[in-house]
């Protein structure tokens, strides 16, 4: 079943072109990995897809209604929620809130409310709490929970950062590069969450990765880019053996 | 965020429910201090002078204020110029309602915070497009508006010769005697208190933090911008009215004097030696900078009596000197009193095994 539709996509940053009549459907429950060389527009994909970019053209449909015109908050409050490339966490936050935060559009009190914190307010404080320490719980993120994230290692700021993209519980995920600069130790445990993610919610993901080990063992799909358009479409082994993207990635044979 | 309080050791304590968890008041030791500090606050007025009342009372004043826009610039991470005006707004409100309307004070109170904040959502609106400088320039603009407003507006605000109203009543207690005042201002400067720090451990107050610290991930978290931003220019500005009404039954005459860009500058001087985002910085910030000219004053006398030059030296230099005094804490102690009392605390919190 198709969750999200990507039609003739274009994207324009004046004269350069970031993304060319890309048109992608995404099944509900995959794991759709993208990947592709350097500035190939993956990223920009998933700006667009969320709404941190307006497409020049083109139609971005989700769970049967056009979201093209829907700014991002509208955008995550039916269900699209992401992590970043460069973490962007709440620095002077701690873990705790981060993740709290993940459950805003969940949540209904208001200045008022949260002014006099009594029952209502706090009720639904306690309730979304134990959300959240279930997310924490899941990530292993017990001991840290009330560190301001912006003291935490690389690492653990990835996790908590997928914790709060969690806690929003999407249809769908927009992970952009969730390893980069991961050792092997920490990439297996990034990589057992994803699993265990689309496991346990049976969210759909959309992967950005350069990682080929771990795009391969991961992913139900993948899409290769390269300068803004897509070239290749299919299972990780169907896309291993296709020609145009080993020209992508390795260049022209001579001769 | 669970704060921390003055001397408390809260080791060994274990809780059961999230309730508990979260509470603000943690620890029974923390229980004990915040009835301490109250049951201070309700016998002071017994034990020292009318003046020293009246003092408290300023301060109490300043404090509603400060946090209002400590709200905006400390913990949205927004800015306003314009935060004298909107007390004004609720001076002025209550001026008219309660001489030309003829509503009681009491009616006219809640009714000055509203209009502030919607006068101040108005003046919010540019932030979803302005930042930084170009922000506080907008802001700038609305103490301009507003102030040229009240001036020429005269048949509403009697310009420049101001609007002189009655002591509140309730009852047989009349707001004009300090020790009236202290407690009806001492319990509007609780509330305000406790609802902003309730407001920063719920929903809507964690994301104005989250706007402050990263507004485009707020927005992919379903954080309307606009929306919040308005908000918080509106709430902080209603702090505003309801100190601007305050001070304008404190002063009984209401001119727009009390009102000015210097007004403006002095709160965002509060919250800056105060310490950005931090409510306990807030009082502290507006205790200091209601207490520094009064201490300037007595230690001019004090070195006046035998250097008579020296007096209206110091006098004249007051300016000065608060300007000196908010570049050291940038330099020095950028977050403030609050983030210096929380820093000796740590110290003595292990103190004297301190390793």
């Amino acid at each position: 079943m198709k969750l999200l539709g990507i039609s003739e996509l274009s994207l324009h940053f004046g004269g350069v072109t970031a993304l060319f009549n890309v048109s992608l459907e995404v099944n509900k429950g995959e794991i759709l990995a993208v990947i592709g060389p350097n500035g190939a527009g993956k990223t920009s994909l998933l700006n667009c897809i969320n709404g941190l970019y307006r497409q020049g053209s083109g139609r971005i449909v989700f769970r049967g209604r056009d979201i093209s015109r829907f700014p991002p908050h509208k955008r995550a409050m039916l269900g699209i929620s992401r992590t970043f490339q460069n973490i962007e966490l709440f620095k002077h936050l701690t873990v705790l809130e981060n993740i709290m935060l993940g459950r805003h559009i969940h949540m209904r009190s208001g200045i008022i409310s949260g002014s006099i914190y009594w029952g209502f307010a706090q009720r639904g404080e306690v309730m979304h709490r134990r959300r959240v320490e279930e997310i924490i719980d899941f990530l292993e993120i017990e001991s840290v929970r009330r560190k301001p994230v912006g003291t935490l290692p690389y690492g653990l700021q990835k996790r908590v950062e997928l914790g709060r993209a969690l806690a929003l519980e999407p249809e769908l995920l927009l992970l952009d590069e969730p390893m980069a600069g991961m050792n092997t130790e920490e990439k297996e445990d990034m990589a057992r969450f994803i699993l265990d993610i689309a496991e346990e919610w049976g969210t759909t993901m959309i992967l950005i990765e350069h990682d080929m080990g771990v795009v391969m063992d991961v992913s139900d799909r993948v899409a290769v880019f390269d300068f803004g358009q897509k070239i290749a479409e299919g299972s990780p082994v169907e896309i291993q053996h296709n020609p145009r993207v080993i020209e992508a990635y390795l260049g022209h044979q001579a001769g | 965020m669970r704060p921390k309080f003055p001397f408390v050791m809260d080791c060994g304590l274990f809780t059961t429910s999230y309730q508990e968890d979260m509470a603000v008041l943690f620890s029974p030791a923390a229980k004990i201090k915040v009835a301490a500090i109250i049951a201070f606050f309700l016998v002071l007025p017994y034990f020292v002078s009318p003046y020293f009342i009246s003092v408290v009372n300023l301060i109490a004043i300043a404090v509603i204020g400060a946090l209002g826009l400590n709200i905006l610039v400390g913990f949205t991470g927004q800015i306003s110029i314009g935060h004298g005006a909107f007390m004004g707004v609720g001076a002025y409100t209550v001026g008219i309602l309660t001489t030309k309307v003829g509503l009681s004070y009491w009616a006219a109170l809640p009714l000055a915070g509203i209009m502030a904040a919607m006068v101040g959502a108005v003046f919010g609106i540019p932030s979803l497009r302005l930042k930084g400088l170009y922000l506080a320039i907008a802001t700038l603009a609305a103490q301009v508006i507003i102030v040229y407003t009240i001036i020429h507006w005269t048949s509403l605000t009697n310009g420049s010769a101001g609007i002189v109203i009655d002591a509140p009543r309730l009852g047989s207690a009349s707001m004009a005697d300090d020790r009236n005042f202290y407690y009806f201002a001492m319990l509007l400067c609780l509330t305000a208190i406790v609802c902003t720090v309730n407001l920063f451990r719920s929903r809507v107050g964690r994301a104005f933090m989250a706007v402050r610290d990263r507004d485009l991930a707020a927005a992919v978290m379903g954080i309307n911008l606009l929306k919040y931003k308005v908000m918080s220019f509106g709430l902080s500005a209603f702090y505003a009215g309801i100190a601007g009404a305050l001070l304008a039954a404190y002063l009984r005459v209401i001119t727009v004097e009390n009102f000015t860009v210097e007004v403006s500058i002095q709160y965002l001087a509060m919250i800056i030696i105060g310490g950005l985002g931090s409510v306990m910085g807030s009082i502290y910030g507006a205790a200091f900078m209601t207490l520094l000219p009064i201490f300037l004053r007595s230690a001019a006398d004090f070195f006046g009596s035998f250097l008579p030059n020296i007096a209206h030296f110091l006098l004249s230099m007051q300016t000065a000197l608060f300007g000196l005094i908010i570049i050291l804490f940038l330099i020095f102690e950028p977050e403030g009193l609050a983030k210096l009392w929380k820093d000796i605390k740590e110290y003595f919190r292990l103190w004297p095994f301190s390793y």
